[in-house]
């Protein structure tokens, strides 16, 4: 019991740390309804640079140990994210690749450049260095389960503040409305062409710093750590629909990601308690979002073929 | 005001849906001008008003406001100078979102967007002094969702939208058309109010024939790209739709063939 205990506190620090990444994909999918593939690179991209900053911190450049700060570090994760999500935009609008083309283009591109990052390792672990939580730990006595916690649902709940500000600006609503209908927002003057860069590039940097601090709290990066991002992101904002979507205001909505994300690694802890292979994880999120998908179609297909009458009503 | 010089669109070229939309449209507008545009299908009608807003760009010729030559500028930067209903009353607003979102977006046209707070507490209330002049009672309901509302409240707002920020043209394309009769009476009252109020120049394009003699102080007829009849002052008012229909057949030579129109007597 005090195993399955431990295993949803982990869950729940997951939970927390992806969940910045799950607001970004929330930007895209749910405010311009772009599905961004990016995601999966930009995640990665933002663990490795986080790492590499970290582990050349004893470098004989003067800004080594500067870089190697965990927090200068997850905020050059973010700029690199924001960087990566900037070339998706630039593809995407200047170019007119459709986005999905674009992401999938960047993402690509993306793996190589992460693993040129790496110094061609597959992975980078960071066994004796610094993290934001350790550091937190020494400021405060507390055990690692909880400074994780603290710091994870610290940052996310910073960045749905940040959100829910962002989207009230006049810049913000330009970008919603650009969601919302894009033909209006541009008759009134609104170029659609920047706010959607500028909403790929806010969403890719938080997703980068996502991969940042998941590097940071499970201590290594790995080539392969955003495989998958996307799924996990559209998962966990499914899930948060389904449990807080009676829920109308804009902040509510921007939390009910970071909770989807947190109950999508509970349940992932549950079931592989449980005894399910972790490989086969990633088919259950892509079962969960693809019936998510299906469920509205189908309901309005039933609906359809049950109002049919043949003499009217 | 308004000067359109020679411009020339052709779609599709150099293919066998090749499309002449507008062939040469000389066209002036002098301040306060409101002039109605009839004409049948596939005239050149809504091609001209989405190349003054710079939907698509023009093969040639020379568009300009106030002096100003904005051939070459893009959609977004024409929106400083237009305000535009559409057709589509889907299309001017932007549904999921509230009322005074809505009117805080449009009160911002043709102004740099920054960091600074989406709606002030100041325009709220002008927001709502302004619903009331429409007497459609969405005063009351300014945090509602703009998919709530109906074709015509959405059109009504559209339209204030458009001239909450005095434009210096205003672009109707046929922007009662989807409403049922007594929604399109309702919402033509308003824009003749909002027009004549602002003293606007504005462009209305319409199928309703009488509608076209009876608003505004011009009328312009178009066919298949070109403007084969205008008509303004006293002349204008004193015209039949007998009078539209015969001049369309004089200059066209053909039958007036649109049902529509014929309807619309």
């Amino acid at each position: 019991m005090s195993g399955l205990l431990i295993s949803l506190q982990d869950a729940v620090v997951q939970g927390v740390l992806w969940g910045v990444m799950v607001l970004g994909v929330y930007i895209t999918y749910k405010q311009l309804d772009i599905a961004d593939l990016t995601v999966d690179g930009s995640f990665a991209l933002g663990g490795c640079v986080c790492a590499i900053l970290i582990l050349k911190g004893d470098g004989d450049k003067w800004y080594s140990a500067l870089l190697a700060n965990p927090w200068i570090a997850l905020l050059c994760a973010t700029l690199a994210g924001m960087a990566a999500g900037a070339v998706t935009g630039f593809l995407h609008t200047i170019f007119e690749i459709p986005a999905i083309l674009a992401g999938i283009l960047t993402q690509i591109g993306l793996w190589s450049i992460n693993l040129r990052i790496m110094g061609g390792k597959s992975n980078a672990p960071l066994l004796k260095t610094d993290s934001i939580f350790s550091q937190f730990i020494e400021l405060t006595g507390m055990n690692k389960q909880l400074a994780s916690i603290a710091i994870g649902i610290g940052i996310a709940l910073l960045m749905v503040i940040f959100l829910y500000w962002f989207f009230g600006t006049e810049i913000g609503s330009a970008m919603r409305a650009t969601g919302n209908n894009e033909y209006m927002i541009r008759a009134q003057g609104v170029n659609t062409n920047w706010t959607k860069l500028l909403a790929l590039i806010i969403s890719n940097g938080l997703v980068g710093m996502s991969g940042g601090l998941v590097c940071q709290s499970q201590k290594y990066a790995d080539i392969g750590m955003g495989t998958g991002a996307i799924v996990i992101g559209l998962a966990a904002i499914v899930i948060g629909d389904v449990l807080m979507g009676r829920m109308r205001s804009f902040g509510s909505k921007l939390l009910s990601g970071v909770v989807g994300s947190v109950i999508y690694f509970a349940i992932r802890a549950i079931v592989l308690r449980m005894g399910m292979n972790a490989n086969d994880m990633k088919l259950l999120s892509a079962v969960i979002v693809a019936i998510a998908l299906c469920v509205p179609v189908m309901t309005r297909k039933w609906r359809l073929k049950r109002s049919y009458t043949e003499g009217g009503v | 005001m308004l000067d359109i010089k020679n411009v020339r669109k052709t779609f599709n070229i150099n293919t066998i849906n090749e499309k002449k939309a507008l062939d040469g449209i000389d066209l002036h507008l002098d301040s306060g001008d409101f002039v109605t545009v009839i004409g049948g299908n596939g005239a050149g009608k809504s091609t001209m008003l989405n190349m003054i807003a710079g939907v698509y760009p023009i093969d040639s010729g020379k568009i300009e406001i106030e002096n100003v030559n904005i051939s070459r500028f893009p959609e977004h930067q024409r929106a400083k100078y237009i305000g535009r209903v559409f057709q589509d009353p889907m299309m001017g607003t932007a549904a999921g979102m509230e009322i005074q979102e809505n009117m805080a977006l449009a009160y911002r046209r043709g102004k740099s967007r920054g960091l600074s707070w989406g709606i002030k507490a100041n325009e709220k209330e002008f927001f709502r002094e302004s619903l009331e002049k429409l007497g459609l009672g969405l005063q009351d309901r300014m945090s509602n969702k703009v998919g709530l509302l109906s074709g015509g409240q959405r059109q009504a707002l559209t339209l204030l939208m458009a001239t909450l920020q005095r434009p210096k043209l205003l672009l109707l394309d046929e922007h009662t058309a989807a409403l049922d009769p007594k929604t399109a009476r309702k919402v033509l009252e308003i824009t003749d109010e909002i027009v004549s109020e602002q003293n606007l120049t504005t462009l209305m394009i319409t199928h309703n024939m009488k509608d076209a003699i009876s608003i505004g102080n011009r009328l312009v007829m178009m066919h298949e790209g070109r403007i084969i009849y205008d008509v303004s002052g006293e002349e204008k008012k004193k015209l039949e739709v007998e009078d539209l229909l015969k001049k369309f057949e004089e200059a066209s030579g053909e039958e007036f063939s649109n049902d529509r129109m014929i309807l619309a007597k």
